[in-house]
């Protein structure tokens, strides 16, 4: 027998049983009606109110976190920026230190060179010397109409020759003296080039300033926006570190693939190096360790190596030297050669034990006898192939370095910011479920008076009953006090 | 700081796979091989699956090839056995060498006489000496015979024997000719002897007549 029947007057009679249940409850629920709405309003209560209370405190916690999260977006965008600040400067002193500090040298040389083609030109310029004077009275002389007279024209004759012959004299040396300004002109044209040169450079120098000073001055920009913390700055700080992370990602997972195919070219060698069949737990041979400790290897090689090359930030190498950072660098490079080196030694080690594995499995298997394969130069490609991926692929896990640094750096961003939208998320359900667990409270104090709306109708009208008859009393006019002595005037 | 946190978790991560539960990978197998009466003639068969055994197995592996005589608990009736070395190299060499014993083997025994009596039990309790002594994480007896046992009088194999955490496989059961009078002499044959082996405490028991799926018999968590 259950429960609910146990209570049933009549089993059989269930709508019945539980009307007559009612019944006989209801003048009990309408007595005990404001303890049980004032139990229904507490428990509802707190219900309610220690979600609020939570739910504030995750929209406090997020706020705490977005401003933590924009401060350190901020601050890390003006590290960025003033580091490539940094690195402009470093350019435009490198640039002014190898063409600019020379300058006086190339003014020099160029002077020398304008001043010699001044002088040059202007020797160019000198022409000879006109012909003496003597010449005009023999053109005179000469200028005399023959007359006949034997001598007159004998001596005009010998007039003639001698002119012919300074003339002569005169075009000869004026075309050496043209020759020897084309000569002079020649000459030149070596210093015009090395001139025309010259201020190439100087052109080519100067603009690559200008572009450097166009950089520095677009940065420093960027870094007064990011100063004055406006929204538009963090808005570009925050997307670029969430493109940032999603592009290093997508690198690291194609890094993780080149991994992993150098993890399976020197598994199975190094079983041959730290024995084949030994397990270091359930699932995980020792020789596949091994290999995994290699690759981490070489990738902390790579992280050292772009580190000391200024290529990454990850370690706090500022306070090395730069002859100690020299050394990392050097040590870390031969470190990653001699394993690019093992590695190569495992890729043929490989082709040799897949090789003999064949061998075997052929023998065996050659009960009528298997031809074997003539193994020549085609099917040592595999092997060439093998040496080439294990001697690079080391190096090419190098740069891995350089996407992790991203990836760590604009992490922090985007975890940042996932976080204060899971808190926001958290504290919006809170709220919802305080809301709903209040106004379940007040559902139930209706429903309450639902059951009891019996007692609660004869109690509102006898209320109305009593305040009408109340209200009657108070306009009903009041009879006249009946005096003793029957008179009417104190009325 | 942030390279020493990445560092420290593939550290931690180390360390865990580290100190996780070590497990014995390495197997040992033993194959009992009938060589009396006309069985003999079976060891063609015999040597197929002892070469795909030689395939299968690892550095770190044993195996180990017996004989079913009159009576065969001895290390005489051990033909070839071999633990293999850790270096994958080495290992090769051993299976070599390994292969070409059994082959001359096989070829004596063919051309021998087959034993008059056969004595599995003592095969058997010589296979599991040879097991347990190799301390290997799987152990698995393979018994290529059919499985009729023939004892002289003086012999006595009638005892209890202990074949714990062992796998037996009989192989190639081969009917007799009576069998196909009585099939249930052959099923009887069977039931008694997985009756044995089980309450000797093997782990488990199995009997494959298909020799083209030795693969299915011995795949890692078969």
């Amino acid at each position: 027998m259950s429960l609910l029947q146990s209570l049933l007057i009549w089993p059989d009679r269930l709508l019945l049983s539980v009307l007559m249940l009612l019944l006989i409850a209801v003048p009990f629920l309408y007595a005990a009606r404001g303890p049980m709405h004032a139990l229904i309003r507490s428990a509802s209560r707190a219900v309610s109110n220690p979600l609020r209370l939570g739910a504030r405190w995750l929209a406090n916690a997020a706020v705490r976190l977005r401003n933590r999260n924009r401060q350190v977006l901020f601050a890390h965008g003006s590290h960025e920026v003033k580091q490539t600040i940094e690195r402009e400067f470093e350019r435009v002193t490198t640039l002014v230190k190898r063409d600019l500090e020379g300058y006086p040298v190339l003014q020099r040389k160029l002077m020398d060179e304008i001043t010699r083609i001044e002088e040059d030109y202007k020797k160019s310029g000198e022409v000879p010397l006109p012909p003496p004077d003597w010449v005009k009275a023999i053109e005179a002389i000469a200028k005399i109409k023959p007359s006949g007279d034997g001598v007159v024209e004998h001596i005009l004759g010998e007039i003639r020759d001698a002119l012919g012959k300074i003339y002569q004299k005169v075009v000869s040396e004026y075309r050496s003296a043209y020759q020897e300004r084309h000569h002079i002109l020649k000459g030149f044209l070596p210093f015009w080039r090395s001139v025309s040169q010259t201020l190439t450079q100087v052109d080519r120098n100067i603009t690559s300033l200008q572009v450097s000073a166009a950089k520095i001055d677009a940065n420093v920009l960027k870094l007064e926006n990011i100063t004055a913390r406006g929204n538009d700055a963090a808005h570009a700080l925050a997307s670029s570190a969430s493109t940032q992370f999603f592009v290093a990602a997508m690198v690291m997972l194609i890094a993780f693939g080149g991994a992993y195919v150098n993890f399976k070219l020197i598994a199975l060698p190094m079983s041959a190096m730290v024995g084949g069949g030994d397990y270091i737990t359930n699932n995980l041979q020792a020789s596949e360790v091994a290999a995994l400790v290699i690759i981490l290897f070489e990738t902390l090689m790579g992280l050292f190596l772009m580190e000391t090359l200024r290529f990454t930030n990850l370690f706090p190498f500022g306070s090395i030297t730069e002859k100690m950072r020299r050394r990392l660098m050097w040590a870390s490079l031969t470190i990653l050669l001699v394993l690019a080196g093992v590695e190569v030694a495992l890729a043929v080690m490989r082709d040799a034990i897949i090789s003999a594995d064949v061998a075997l499995k052929q023998q065996l298997g050659s009960v009528a006898g298997t031809a074997h394969a003539e193994a020549g130069w085609v099917t040592r490609i595999p092997t060439f192939g093998q040496m080439i991926l294990g001697f690079t692929l080391p190096f090419a896990l190098a740069f891995v370095a350089i996407p992790l640094e991203t990836f760590i750096n604009s992490g922090r961003t985007v975890l940042g910011a996932t976080m204060e939208l899971v808190l926001q998320g958290f504290a919006f359900v809170l709220r919802f479920t305080a809301n709903v667990a209040k106004e379940t409270g007040r559902l139930l104090v209706m429903l309450y008076d639902v059951l009891i709306f019996a007692p609660l109708a004869i109690e509102r009208w006898v209320g109305s009953y009593r305040d009408g008859s109340a209200r009657r009393d108070k306009l009903r006019p009041v009879p006249p006090l009946k005096r003793a002595s029957g008179s009417e005037e104190a009325v | 700081m942030k390279a020493a946190s990445t560092l420290g978790i593939l550290g931690a991560f180390l360390f865990v796979v580290a100190c996780g539960p070590k497990v014995n990978h390495n197997q040992a197998v033993y194959v009992l091989i009938d060589t009396s009466g006309t069985y003999v003639n079976e060891l063609n068969k015999a040597q197929l699956v002892v070469n795909y055994l030689l395939g299968t197995i690892n550095p770190g592996d044993a195996l180990a090839v017996g004989r079913v005589k009159s009576r065969s608990f001895s290390e005489k009736e051990i033909v070839a056995k071999v633990s293999l070395g850790k270096d994958p190299l080495a290992a090769n060499a051993q299976k070599h060498a390994f292969s070409e014993q059994f082959a001359a083997f096989a070829k004596a025994e063919q051309q021998a006489k087959g034993s008059r009596y056969t004595d599995i039990t003592g095969g058997i309790i010589q296979a599991a000496e040879f097991l347990n002594e190799t301390q290997a994480g799987r152990k698995t007896i393979i018994i290529f015979s059919d499985m009729q046992e023939e004892l002289d009088y003086k012999t006595v194999r009638d005892i209890p024997i202990k074949l714990d955490g062992i796998r037996i496989v009989a192989l190639n059961v081969t009917k007799l000719g009576t069998d196909n009078i009585d099939p249930r002499r052959y099923l009887d044959r069977l039931a008694w002897w997985e009756k044995r082996a089980r309450s000797a405490g093997a782990s488990d028991w199995k009997v494959v007549n298909d020799m083209e799926h030795l693969d299915r018999i011995f795949k890692k968590n078969g």
